[in-house]
């Protein structure tokens, strides 16, 4: 079991405390899941103003070397070799099966690709990568570096005063920057559904930063409770819940991350771990697919709920849910067998001892207002 | 005059000399959940024992079962928390009460704690 005391720090612990947060566990770390304002007020500050969230915690590493794109396309099937400078994209480690191992954000900077990955599966990823990749190219882990993401309508303005060319910026466009007097690597990007950016910044000058941004009238801080709920309204996965190594990338609905030049009859088809399992999904279908799960009353269908037909037949089952204060309505999201899978297909979600009516809908409960 | 009583897990009862109690969550239950967004109550004529599971309180994040502090037959539920549910957390002792019991054995009382306990019981939790 891990103890208190082995729980890490981000270099923002101290102005957390400060600022009253309730603080928690989370992936080896101790974070704020609030702040006094409480969750809700939080989330919809974010979708009103701005949110500054810590995610220093989250792994940034950095993969160099004249090969370093060929490299990373055999652990990804993502297309990196043509992912412009200065642009970033999703993609996602897949293993032989076809399955999800991570997922994670892909930029390409003047002198590498900056890898952005989850907390949790850092250290696994970073051995995964050594030994898939360690010999074609150079995997070097940035814990010198925290990670503070500004999200919300406000956000880039926000940002904007303390660097001017971050207005400048389209969504998934990188560039590093001087903000604040530290030389930081600024991504138009995030988790929430709204426009923002992710600032990736010197450790010894984070909480500096973090204060600084907290200064502007439109800046609140946010805590994990607020971070779950809205990216569960924008249809954005969870990493371990919503996808896993027994997902792949076609039922979890993220084909878009693959693209043309990886798939059969591209330039470069396959060479990804598990291609012959997705390749074949993404032209015949999978049996099932990720949805976003709508109940039609008030009470929250939440993460393992079952759902089922009329019959009272298994369909599939809820992987994150909870209640959207934006949609003020309960949202989920979860996996349905294929003949379910068609958007206002009605179903029932068990919860607790009774069946409630749910309807089968787009993930994305909120308007996504990315600055494309 | 009016008795309250505490659980371990956070619910009150205040009972009436007409063999009757209210039911709700402290003031630590509902800091605890933060916000709730909706909250399920029994069934009006519903028989439940000491101890059961039968409400629930959610907030965003997370569900709460509440357990009957006694055992009895409920005779109103606070319909007012369907609309309103952070009733609850702004006055979970008064306004935001979740059930009316009518007790089929008084002596369960004796199990629980009163307020100077329940007091204790919190500091022990710090």
């Amino acid at each position: 079991m891990m103890t208190e005391h082995t729980l890490l720090h981000t270099p923002l612990h101290d102005l957390h405390l400060e600022l009253g947060a309730k603080m928690v566990p989370f992936a080896g770390y101790e974070l704020p899941v609030q702040f006094p304002a409480g969750i809700k007020a939080e989330h919809l500050h974010t979708r009103s103003k701005a949110g500054l969230f810590d995610v220093s915690h989250m792994g940034q590493v950095s993969v160099s070397g004249d090969d370093a794109a060929a490299a990373l396309e055999k652990v990804v099937p993502m297309d990196v070799v043509d992912l412009p400078p200065q642009r970033q994209r999703y993609a996602l480690f897949t293993n032989d099966t076809g399955g999800i191992l991570d997922d994670l954000m892909i930029t390409r900077r003047e002198e590498d690709f900056l890898l952005v990955v989850n907390a949790a599966c850092k250290s696994s990823d970073l051995a995964y990568l050594e030994s898939a990749i360690g010999s074609m190219c150079r995997i070097a882990p940035l814990d010198d570096r925290a990670l503070l993401a500004l999200q919300g309508p406000a956000a880039v303005a926000v940002a904007s005063r303390l660097a001017p060319g971050i207005a400048s910026m389209k969504f998934m466009d990188a560039g590093a920057c001087d903000l604040d007097g530290a030389q930081c690597f600024v991504s138009r990007s995030g988790y929430t559904g709204e426009d923002g950016v992710e600032i990736s910044v010197p450790a010894d000058a984070a909480a500096a930063l973090a204060r600084a941004l907290l200064e502007f009238d439109e800046v609140m801080p946010i805590g994990l409770g607020a971070r779950d709920s809205l990216r569960l309204e924008a249809g954005l996965c969870l990493y371990g819940h919503d996808i896993d190594t027994t997902t792949t990338p076609v039922e979890a609905r993220l084909s878009w991350s693959i693209q043309k030049v990886r798939r059969r009859g591209g330039e470069r088809a396959g060479g990804f771990p598990g291609a012959a399992v997705i390749l074949d999904q993404l032209e015949a279908g999978a049996a099932r697919a990720r949805v976003g799960i709508r109940a039609l009353g008030r009470a929250p269908v939440r993460e393992g709920a079952e759902l089922v037909d009329d019959s009272g037949t298994a369909v599939g089952v809820v992987t994150s849910g909870g209640f959207g204060p934006s949609v003020d309505a309960p949202v989920a999201m979860g996996y349905v067998d294929a003949a379910h899978a068609r958007t206002g297909t009605r179903i029932l979600a068990r919860v607790r001892n009774r069946e409630i009516a749910v309807e089968v809908t787009s993930p994305v409960f909120v308007e996504q207002r990315y600055a494309r | 005059m009016s008795t309250i009583k505490f659980t371990e897990d956070h619910e009150w009862i205040r009972t009436e000399d007409n063999n009757e109690g209210l039911v709700g969550i402290t003031d630590y239950a509902q800091e605890q959940l933060g916000e709730l967004v909706y909250i399920e109550l029994p069934e009006e004529g519903a028989e439940i024992t000491q101890g059961e599971d039968c409400a629930v309180v959610e907030s965003v994040k997370a569900a709460g079962d509440v357990r009957s502090p006694v055992s009895g037959t409920v005779v109103a539920v606070n319909e007012s928390l369907a609309d309103s549910p952070e009733t609850t957390n702004e006055d979970p002792m008064g306004e935001g009460w979740l059930y009316r019991i009518r007790l089929s054995d008084e002596s369960e009382l004796d199990s629980l704690m009163d307020e100077a306990d329940y007091r204790a019981y919190l500091n022990s939790l710090e």
